[in-house]
């Protein structure tokens, strides 16, 4: 006890309290958390609050039973995978509208997405929220997922999923930081521009193989920096401007007369 | 000697007196010949005079020559004491001692040798004068004297025979080289290939990379299949088969889909299916975006409307990509009713022969 007090005025004293303090929240909020949506079977209370939450976030532009109308879709069928893929990523409620939908954080909690979800759900069916077994990248087969990936991904967000441009602004997302529920979920769903790729086009099995390659990634590249992996571009700059910058500079000093 | 007479033939250098400038006939006129300038008076360096800086400067370059070395020994301990491994960490690991180590084994080197020349070995001017090129006029008329003694004793001058025989074969020679070098040059001229494909009718359209076959039913709006024949890998060069042959199948909702009335028969219930190679250059053109029914191809940009023939939108492609007629089987499955009309992919002379 002695050691502590003699340690008060130590000038690293608040950054270890700081620490000591992050920590405790963080464990606190780890256990009492909210389980993630989809864990739990949708009830007729969920519904009711979902419905509450569509007529106050989404009623504006998908009309008041989800009907949808000119440019903007019909959310009858479209299942809770698509509410679940586009709420938690903050896609929707949209910020305003443009060539792309962009990622934000969310505007509602998982409790509020999850109820978004169930009433939506209940229009009609659709496709539902992948299970935790089914996104588990350490059950997939990650080679197998590269050629998948490579045949029906690639050619929009690129060879190792760093995302890529489309037309009038549109883009394809970069999958770096999206976790495997929602790479299933777009699959399953085909949110904005990307086509739908369904349970016949990618089996679920196949669908965990795209994320154990897309997981495998994460890792990086072998060859040190990948500066984007978004192709020529990032790589012509660099040796346009640095690498031959490095050689005029080098030519220049070897022309000057020594002082 | 004048002025005019042109190059010079001895060594020595024409300067007037005092180095004034030569000038012409009148005011403002050029001069006939400018003067040799000279060189400028030599500048000695800091390293030539202050022996201080000199020891620096030796100092300097001894030291890179250490961090070369220091580089080479780095390398070669990273060489055995890394290995690549198994993970990519370990990986970039062992690449990045590598690099660093010839890095600084190469650069350090060079500079090194540079800084040296520049500062420490002297750098007073030299001049050389030129020689003339010229030989003497007896060693001239000896040389010519011996070729025509050659020439006469060979009898190429009389024998006609041997002369023809000489050129016919010397121009021949080349053609050891030239004949393997153009014949190899794309490897194959028939580009009569283009003109077929794998699909045929009755061919059941399968799934890339697995080649399962794909029911109508399964292709739901909004979807997008790439699409490969059956059988694909059974063929001789099935990758230059399946280069030509790949297709990408989309479903519109058939309200969308505008067709011109002869191929009112080439889709099936809304979905369509156009040949992946672009008609610019030939990319593989797969970027679909659902909402648009745009195709787009990541090399120039060029857009295709999938909704109505694949017809180019935007960017440098000239026609639209060929549609491949589809319809189903008594399974479900879906077929091709023949091979694309057209040639797929990008122009090529013999192509509408």
């Amino acid at each position: 006890m002695k050691a502590i007090v003699d340690r008060r005025h130590h000038r690293l004293a608040p950054v270890v309290l700081l620490l000591a303090a992050l920590l405790t929240m963080g464990a606190l909020y780890a256990a009492f958390s909210p389980t993630p949506a989809g864990a739990a079977v949708a009830t007729q209370t969920d519904i009711d609050a979902g419905r509450a939450l569509f007529t106050a976030n989404c009623a504006t532009c998908h009309g008041p039973r989800a009907e949808g109308r000119d440019e903007v879709p019909s959310l009858i069928g479209v299942g809770a995978a698509a509410v679940d893929f586009q709420v938690s990523t903050g896609r929707m409620p949209m910020q305003a509208s443009g060539p792309q939908a962009m990622a934000k954080p969310p505007a509602l909690d998982a409790e509020q997405t999850r109820q978004l979800a169930a009433y939506v759900a209940s229009l009609a069916p659709g496709p539902q929220i992948p299970s935790a077994e089914q996104v588990n990248p350490a059950l997939g087969d990650a080679a197998n997922g590269m050629a998948l990936f490579r045949t029906n991904c690639a050619m929009c967000h690129g060879a190792v999923g760093s995302g890529g441009a489309l037309t009038s602004g549109k883009y394809a997302p970069a999958l770096g930081q999206s976790t495997p529920t929602e790479i299933y979920e777009a699959m399953l769903t085909g949110p904005q521009a990307m086509p739908v790729f369904n349970d016949a086009n990618l089996t679920p099995d196949d669908k965990r193989d795209v994320i154990a390659f897309l997981e495998a990634q994460k890792a990086g590249s072998p060859g040190g920096t990948d500066l984007g992996a978004v192709g020529p571009v990032s790589e012509g700059l660099w040796v346009w401007v640095v690498g031959m910058g490095l050689l005029i500079a080098s030519a220049v000093w070897i022309g000057a007369k020594s002082s | 000697m004048s002025t005019h007479e042109g190059p010079q033939v001895s060594g020595e250098v024409t300067r007037p007196a005092g180095g004034e400038l030569v000038t012409g006939d009148g005011e403002g006129q050029l001069p006939d010949r400018f003067p040799n300038p000279g060189l400028p008076p030599h500048r000695p360096r800091l390293a030539d005079t202050d022996p201080a800086a000199e020891r620096r400067v030796v100092r300097q370059v001894a030291l890179l020559f250490g961090i070369s070395a220091l580089g080479t020994i780095g390398m070669v301990v990273a060489y055995f004491a890394v290995p690549p491994g198994e993970t990519i960490g370990s990986m970039r690991l062992s690449n990045l001692l590598l690099g660093l180590g010839l890095f600084l084994a190469m650069f350090g080197f060079g500079a090194a040798a540079i800084h040296w020349a520049k500062t420490v070995m002297s750098d007073v001017e030299h001049v050389e004068q030129r020689h003339p090129q010229r030989s003497d006029p007896q060693t001239r008329s000896d040389a010519v004297a011996v070729l025509s003694e050659g020439t006469a004793d060979s009898g190429i001058g009389r024998r006609g025979v041997l002369k023809g025989a000489l050129v016919g074969a010397l121009a021949l020679v080349p053609l050891t080289i030239a004949v393997p070098l153009v014949g190899e040059v794309g490897g194959d001229w028939n580009v009569g290939k283009f003109r077929n494909t794998l699909w045929a009718r009755g061919k059941r359209l399968t799934k890339d990379p697995s080649g399962e076959p794909i029911r109508a039913a399964d292709v739901t709006i909004g979807s997008v299949f790439h699409v490969i024949p059956e059988g694909l890998r059974d063929s001789e060069h099935w990758i230059e088969e399946k280069a030509k042959a790949v297709v990408l199948m989309v479903r519109l909702d058939p309200s969308d889909l505008t067709e011109a009335p002869n191929r009112r028969d080439w889709s099936y219930e809304g979905i369509v299916a156009y040949s992946k190679i672009c008609t610019h250059v030939g990319c593989p053109v797969a970027l679909y975006e659902q909402q648009t029914h745009h195709l787009l191809c990541p090399c120039h940009q060029s857009t295709f409307d999938v909704a109505d023939g694949a017809k180019v939108l935007f960017g440098p492609a000239s026609r639209p990509l060929p549609q491949l007629p589809i319809t189903v089987d008594d399974e479900g499955y879906l077929i091709a009713q023949d091979d694309f009309a057209e040639p797929i992919g990008p122009s090529y002379w013999e192509r509408l022969k």
